[in-house]
């Protein structure tokens, strides 16, 4: 009887709610991106408040947490997507390989070639489908010639996986594909410019089971040559896709770690209601 | 003037049809809640105003449109024979309209006979019996009407359907209005230009290279005789539509792209109305300002640089003409810049494309085929646009390209072709309506081809 109650007391351990700073590691070694202290306004709102966290090298890491938590402004930081918000404010200190993003004298154009970024509904251009992963290496002057921009596009194709759905018909509009064949498109047009990370944000919340299937396989295999930070409202696809898992609640982050270990075993009773759907 | 009374009364009588068909409804017999009535009883009231009116009403404009003719038939099967005697159909229409003339107690062409007093008089009588009658008929129907939309009230009545189906018409009939005008424009410019080209040769008027439309009324006037080649006046307005554009394009769209990508929010709410304000601006004033001001600029400057230039010169009236097409393209522009998503632009900026980058390839090209039709809209109001070119751009029909020089343009020259007494048909009175058509089918051209062109290079973002 003892010990049973004993293992209820172990089994309800994380009863806090309150937040006394992040629990597990924030840190990992030999990190791509750090975050240190980082603060977001959207005007009066405190959006993000006092997020650190690490960034690993060809890990994919993913940001759940209810709908409104700043996993998505968070995101923005990273490749300083918020710059186009004019009343957004950004403080603390964010770095790309030792480099600080927020530095003045850093140019954002090609900071945001290094982080790429893709959104949460598929938009390609309304160009041709080659146009559209041409689009990045041409503004940038990736390729010398022709068969090098064609030998990029072949390439970035390939590798989201979509090269052998659209080979016969690269030049017609990529408008015309299906919702998970966009989405595709949009990665392939974010590998085009070669980034070491790639952002993205809930890049399957507008695709059916089987398109998303297939972006979390495509997703898996980018992992070997970039390092991905996904925002997702599926803890499955959280689950399925990413080594390590950080949980934002109301602009705090709560919690970071293994992704195993926060799934089977959070140390925070927010964490812990969030995966087990007691609310969110 | 009957008529108009009748039809104001019938109105009223719809109004208070509706307010009847409505407390009808809601006071139905045996109808505990409103919710047992199949449609609103809003929709009762309406049911009730169409019974009531659109009958009559219809009555009223089918007897209008029959009354004139059918009184004029009459009037002339009594008309005394020594009245119609030998008369010519010309002839017997002006009779016609003495009468009418006396009978309104207006002046008439020749003396007043008896017979045509008597003849006023009987007139008089025949307005007075079709104006009662029509009075008559429409009382009956409206009456009517209001019975049968009284008793088709009932709780079952899809009043709402029907009042609906009838809206479907009435939206139809507004649609088709609209293109018989179209047409009705186009007939009356074709006819005239028809008898204008009986008289001078079409390869003469589209081919010919002198425009002068001065021609001797009198056989014994001096005068000359008259040329009516159009290309001068079409290559006039193509210069000064020309400048115009090449001022208003690019200044219009830079600054929608300022406007709608670059300016602030606080910016752009005060920025843009000012920028509408210059289409406010009447034509005259802008012609003032190209007369008085600029073409003297211009004459002036040019002066300094050994160049001869015209007082009246069409780059005066071009670049004002110009100024005012700026707001035009700036306004629609920045609207259709607006409505290109964000999306659009989130996704070149995440490649790491500069600003101007993504307007120029991703914004501009899905804006295009608004832009193009602002462009459009510019550009016939630059072929259209008189008043400025009157003014500062002279009258003489030079066939130049030099822009220092006075040109006129088309519109100017219907202008000048219609004022003043002219016989009616005289070549040199019809060739407006020449003109007219000759630059209706210009433009319509220009547009269908702006469509083609838009329609392939679009990039529609939906």
């Amino acid at each position: 009887m003892l010990a049973m109650n004993n293992l209820i007391e172990e089994r309800q351990q994380p009863v806090s709610t309150e937040f006394t700073g992040t629990v597990g590691d924030i840190s990992i070694s030999n990190p791509r991106m750090t975050t240190r202290n980082v603060d977001v306004h959207y005007g009066d709102k405190h959006a993000i408040m006092d997020v650190s966290l690490d960034i690993g090298r060809h890990e994919v890491l993913s940001l759940i947490g209810p709908s409104g938590c700043g996993k998505s402004t968070f995101l923005r930081c990273l490749n300083r997507m918020n710059d186009t918000i004019d009343i957004c404010r950004v403080t603390g200190q964010i770095k790309l390989d030792d480099q600080d993003i927020y530095d003045k004298n850093l140019d954002v154009v090609p900071l945001r070639a290094q982080v790429g970024m893709v959104f949460q509904k598929p938009n390609p251009f309304p160009k041709s489908i080659y146009d559209n992963i041409a689009y990045g290496p041409r503004i940038h002057g990736l390729a010398e010639d022709q068969t090098e921009l064609d030998g990029i596009v072949e390439g970035s194709l390939h590798r989201a996986g979509l090269w052998d759905e659209v080979k016969d018909r690269l030049h017609q509009p990529g408008t015309g594909l299906s919702g998970g064949q966009q989405q595709r498109l949009c990665i392939a047009r974010t590998i085009a410019v070669s980034p070491e990370v790639i952002l993205m944000d809930e890049p399957c919340s507008a695709l059916d089971p089987i398109a998303t299937a297939k972006i979390e396989a495509l997703i898996d295999e980018l992992r070997q040559n970039f390092t991905i930070v996904i925002v997702t409202h599926s803890m499955q696809q959280a689950a399925r896709v990413s080594q390590r898992t950080a949980y934002f609640h109301l602009g705090r982050l709560i919690e970071v770690g293994q992704t195993e270990d926060i799934f089977t075993n959070p140390q925070h009773k927010l964490t812990e209601d969030y995966i087990t759907g007691r609310f969110g | 003037m009957q008529s108009t009374t009748l039809i104001l009364i019938l109105l009223a009588v719809m109004a208070v049809a509706f307010q009847l068909g409505r407390r009808r409804a809601f006071n139905l017999p045996g109808l505990s809640s409103i919710r047992e009535l199949h449609s609103l009883p809003i929709y009762h009231g309406f049911y009730a105003a169409i019974w009531c009116g659109i009958p009559a009403l219809l009555a009223l404009a089918l007897w209008s449109s029959f009354q004139t003719p059918i009184i004029s038939q009459l009037l002339m099967n009594n008309l005394p024979a020594t009245l119609t005697a030998g008369l010519s159909e010309a002839e017997l229409g002006l009779l016609l309209n003495d009468i009418r003339n006396l009978a309104a107690g207006n002046i008439t062409s020749g003396d007043i006979s008896d017979e045509l007093v008597t003849a006023a008089d009987h007139y008089n009588h025949l307005q007075q019996v079709g104006f009662s009658s029509q009075t008559g008929v429409v009382f009956i129907l409206t009456l009517l009407g209001a019975t049968l939309g009284w008793r088709f009230i009932s709780p079952e009545l899809r009043a709402r359907n029907k009042v609906e189906r009838l809206l479907r018409w009435l939206l139809l009939i507004s649609s088709t209005i609209a293109i018989l005008c179209t047409a009705g424009i186009i007939f009356s410019v074709l006819f005239e230009s028809v008898r204008f080209f009986e008289m001078i040769p079409l390869t003469d008027f589209i081919f010919g290279l002198q425009w002068s439309p001065q021609i001797a009324i009198r056989a014994d006037q001096v005068g000359s005789s008259g040329a009516f080649g159009a290309i001068p006046l079409f290559t006039g307005t193509l210069l000064i539509s020309l400048i115009a554009m090449l001022v208003a394009v690019p200044i219009g769209l830079m600054a929608a792209i300022y406007l709608s990508e670059y300016a602030s929010p606080q910016l752009r709410t005060y920025a843009k109305p000012l920028l509408e304000i210059l289409a406010g601006i009447p034509t005259v004033v802008y012609g003032f300002f190209a007369a008085l001001t600029v073409a003297p600029m211009i004459r002036n400057s040019a002066a300094q640089f050994g160049v001869d230039a015209s007082s009246e010169s069409a780059l005066a009236a071009g670049l004002v003409m110009g100024v005012m097409l700026i707001p035009f393209i700036s306004s629609l522009s920045d609207d259709v810049i607006n409505a290109v998503p964000q999306a659009m632009r989130d996704a070149s900026y995440g490649l790491g494309a500069t600003r101007s980058e993504t307007i120029l390839q991703v914004v501009i090209p899905a804006a295009l085929p608004g832009i193009v039709g602002s462009i459009l809209l510019a550009a016939s109001r630059a072929i259209g646009e008189t008043m400025i070119v009157v003014m500062a751009a002279g009258l003489s029909a030079n066939l130049t390209a030099n822009p220092l020089d006075s040109v006129t343009t088309v519109t100017v020259q219907i202008v000048t072709l219609l004022v003043g007494d002219q016989e009616f048909d005289s070549p040199k009175t019809l060739a407006a309506f020449a003109l007219g058509l000759l630059l209706f089918l210009i433009t319509l051209v220009l547009n269908v081809v702006a469509l083609r062109v838009v329609r392939k290079y679009r990039e529609a973002y939906e």
